[in-house]
């Protein structure tokens, strides 16, 4: 076999590694023994960051990529995927993540904006990269620049899940009112949202986004992430509701169970008691419109 | 009287629509009718006249196939001579011994096929590869997406090696257990699936 003609880092690889996290929950942790425990609830990967986005929203300043001592360190302690987040168009930053070992860069509205014009070429990039969004242009956008998948944005920090709930149903609606579009049709929905006409057509077809679209921001409870896979997420990604909750292993290991009984109201019950309170949060209501961290990116 | 089967495809987690849709194509293109299931609970498996268990994190799905109480069931069916296929993850759950990176992780093998495996042979996300591949069972090459991919560095004498890429095991056969440590669910072509299909109509 000739190593020469192993081909790395394709659209294939990229795509299919997100494939692989459907169905699974990936978790927030800040050092190497919440990972250990999130690996042990049964997490499909962990996201490596400096502070939870609950903490970040609450210290304020400038969020950047994580310390990539603790990086490594967590790469170290787990054997499921390690990402980990880098700022809005720091290609460098990602740069760095990538070089460590990380096996997927959130290019992430958690840390603070490097580029207030353009996101990240992730085309250039071997590792796959995860974006949010907030609706269908935005995503599309994503995916041209060659996100391998999109976090719908909810807030972070919060333990609010309405506004993933909102984007999910955004996103969705519009994928719906694709449907039976002309070719016509769809070109100006292409030009209105903002968004390449080719990927337009092919998600009007698939009736779905072509890349795995997970939910985040703001699920803090087994409940949450349940609700979340019922309308139609590919997997879950919590941030401060483990660590922030009254007992994380628990809390842990009974949001990974939700997600896969998430259709099932009888198993919910049973995986909901005796988990201990959730992360208190705050309603996103109560956040002025300039500290919402998903009106960054565009 | 009315040919049925049902052939499940274990939904823990992963890329199950993948093997779903693939398994239905080839299905069509032989002209067979079955049902194709996907499998998160207990009572399905008994059922299946094959089974095929994905790829995803194999210690998330160990440790949630041990929970859900599903893989006594897979060790049963195996038992009982139902085929099965694993991909990726699939190749480590259904193996008797792991690495040190397995046994970092205490998950639980379902030890069906006779193999010792290395979780990640391949590398990181970073080092995933697409590649052409001699699989003994096919005559001509199989492209082999390989994702944070596994690899069978030893095994028992009752196990066949069909495929091997430097010095790892890609794909094994074991009677009527199929092993692979890339995705053919990842790709347009049906011939691995088609294979498994034959297994399962011999059977």
């Amino acid at each position: 076999m000739d190593f020469e003609k192993l081909r790395h880092g394709t659209e294939l690889i990229k795509r299919g590694f997100a494939s692989m996290q459907k169905g699974g929950v990936i978790m927030d942790v800040t050092t190497p023994e919440q990972a250990r425990i999130a690996e042990e609830a049964g997490a499909v990967a962990v996201m490596a960051l400096q502070a939870v986005p609950a903490d970040i929203r609450k210290e304020g300043g400038v969020a950047r990529m994580a310390d990539p001592e603790i990086v490594q360190q967590i790469i170290d302690t787990v054997t499921i995927p390690v990402m980990a987040k880098a700022r809005i168009g720091h290609f460098v930053e990602a740069e760095i993540m990538e070089a460590l070992g990380v096996d997927m860069v959130d290019e992430s509205e958690v840390l603070t904006p490097a580029d207030p014009f353009y996101h990240i070429d992730k085309t250039q990039f071997t590792v796959p990269f995860v974006c949010g969004a907030r609706n269908l242009g935005e995503a599309l956008r994503r995916i041209n620049e060659g996100a391998a998948m999109i976090r719908t944005k909810g807030e972070a920090g919060t333990g609010d899940v309405s506004q993933a709930v909102k984007h999910m149903k955004q996103i969705q609606g519009e994928i719906r009112a694709l449907a039976g579009k002309t070719k016509e049709e769809l070109i100006m929905v292409a030009r209105e949202i903002e968004a390449p006409i080719e990927l337009v057509m092919e998600t009007a077809k698939m009736q779905r986004l072509i890349v795995v679209n997970f939910a985040a921001g703001g699920i803090a409870t087994p409940a949450d992430a349940a609700l979340m896979m019922r309308l139609g997420a590919d997997g879950v990604f919590v941030g401060s509701g483990i660590f922030k909750a009254e007992n994380p292993e628990k809390m842990a290991k009974a949001i990974v169970e939700a997600v896969n009984n998430y259709d099932n109201p009888a198993k919910l019950a049973e995986i909901s008691k005796g988990i201990g309170a959730g992360m208190k949060g705050i309603s996103t209501d109560m956040i002025p419109i300039e500290e919402a961290l998903q009106e960054r990116g565009w | 009287m009315v040919f049925f089967m049902k052939i499940g495809v274990i939904a823990i987690q992963g890329a199950v629509s993948e093997h779903v849709d693939a398994l239905k194509r080839a299905l069509t293109e032989k002209g067979v009718e079955a049902e194709v299931v996907a499998i998160k609970h207990k009572g399905i498996v008994p059922e299946c006249s094959g089974i095929v268990i994905p790829g995803g994190e194999s210690t998330t799905l160990c440790r949630l196939l041990a929970r859900e109480g599903i893989a006594e069931e897979i060790k049963e069916a195996a038992a009982r001579g139902i085929p099965i296929l694993g991909t990726c993850a699939g190749l480590i759950v259904l193996a008797k011994e792991g690495d040190e990176q397995v046994a970092k992780t205490s998950q639980e093998l379902l030890g069906i096929m006779d193999t010792k495996v290395n979780r990640n042979a391949f590398g990181r996300q970073r080092d995933s590869f697409e590649a052409e591949l001699e699989v003994d069972i096919l005559d001509s090459p199989f492209t082999g997406v390989f994702i944070r991919a596994p690899g069978i560095v030893s095994c028992g004498p009752g196990v066949r090696v069909l495929s091997r890429l430097e010095d790892m095991i890609i794909a094994a056969e074991q009677g009527n257990v199929l092993a692979l440590a890339f995705h053919p669910e990842l790709t347009d072509d049906l011939r691995i699936h088609q294979y498994f299909l034959d297994k399962i109509l011999n059977c």
